[in-house]
């Protein structure tokens, strides 16, 4: 039962220095900034969620306790994750996007943080 | 009256439940002062929540959850894949637009982090009236399809849960 156990945490434990480390090299190697969003998003979603769950499983193996601590850790970075990337998608294409680069923005007229045709009085809702 | 005192009851419960899961070890002690947080936060924050979200269909919740887990999981490894075996040149990226048919902030909002999380795509910007979505891919043959995957996996479960 405890080899078992062992056996659990040391793949989930693998599992996340993998996603992370991998997660970390896209960084490095990935060429332009909306392509290196994409890497840390992946750390944190199944890197992060690994060493939880190894977590978890340490604490439900040898602690002899169920441990719910870090569903909330992986809830909480599950809604603030995304936000972050977000911000830096927006500042992104407000800088360094060109309107005409993207797809249409259909049914309406244009994207709510594209910097193009240089006017000021774009929609202010975030 | 009830509504005044108790404007969120889901919040409410929910505000409980992550005092409880925060205290990591039940007891009538930490419960109480759970339900204390949980009755006096959504009375004190009232005004900056003026509408109520409705959820239905608790059942396919829990079918959304599920299938973004495995969504996460699978295109975890795919992306792992491209960073680790494909040069740069040979990344195709792309911008994609994809309409809503959602109306509600909240059913946006989740479909926009739900994109985010799922490896492989971000979602940047939206639309000037909030009708189409931007979402940046990072590698693939086939933008409409990923398109296509986003509305049928996504927004109908979402559709079904939130309009």
């Amino acid at each position: 039962m405890d080899f078992a156990g062992e056996i659990l945490v040391v793949v989930a434990l693998t599992a996340g220095g993998i996603f992370g480390l991998v997660g970390s090299l896209g960084l490095l190697k990935l060429d332009n900034p909306m392509a290196r969003l994409h890497a840390p998003t992946k750390a944190s979603t199944l890197g992060v969620g690994s060493v939880l769950v190894a977590s978890v499983l340490y604490a439900a193996f040898f602690g002899g306790r169920a441990s719910v601590h870090e569903i909330l850790i992986m809830i909480f970075l599950f809604m603030t994750a995304p936000v972050s990337a977000n911000f830096i998608a927006k500042a992104h294409l407000h800088r360094h996007v060109k309107g005409q680069d993207l797809p249409p923005a259909e049914p309406d007229s244009h994207w709510a943080h594209v910097g193009d045709d240089g006017d000021e009085d774009g929609p202010e809702n975030g | 009256m009830r509504r005044k005192l108790i404007p969120h009851p889901i919040l409410t419960i929910l505000l409980t439940v992550v005092w409880l899961m925060l205290v990591n070890a039940f007891s009538l002690n930490s419960l109480v002062f759970g339900l204390f947080l949980g009755l006096v936060i959504p009375f004190v924050t009232a005004p900056y929540w003026p509408g109520r979200p409705r959820l239905r269909n608790p059942r396919m919740i829990a079918e959304y959850i599920a299938v973004v887990i495995w969504d996460i999981i699978v295109a975890n490894v795919r992306v792992a894949m491209i960073v680790l075996f494909r040069p740069n040149e040979q990344i195709r990226s792309h911008w994609i637009a994809v309409p809503l048919e959602l109306k509600r902030p909240e059913a946006i909002t989740v479909l926009a982090s739900t994109i985010t999380l799922t490896p492989g795509t971000v979602s940047a910007d939206l639309s000037s009236e909030g009708h189409c979505l931007l979402v940046h891919c990072l590698h693939s043959d086939d933008p409409d399809g990923v398109r296509d995957d986003i509305k049928t996996r996504y927004e109908r479960r979402l559709t079904e849960i939130f309009e």
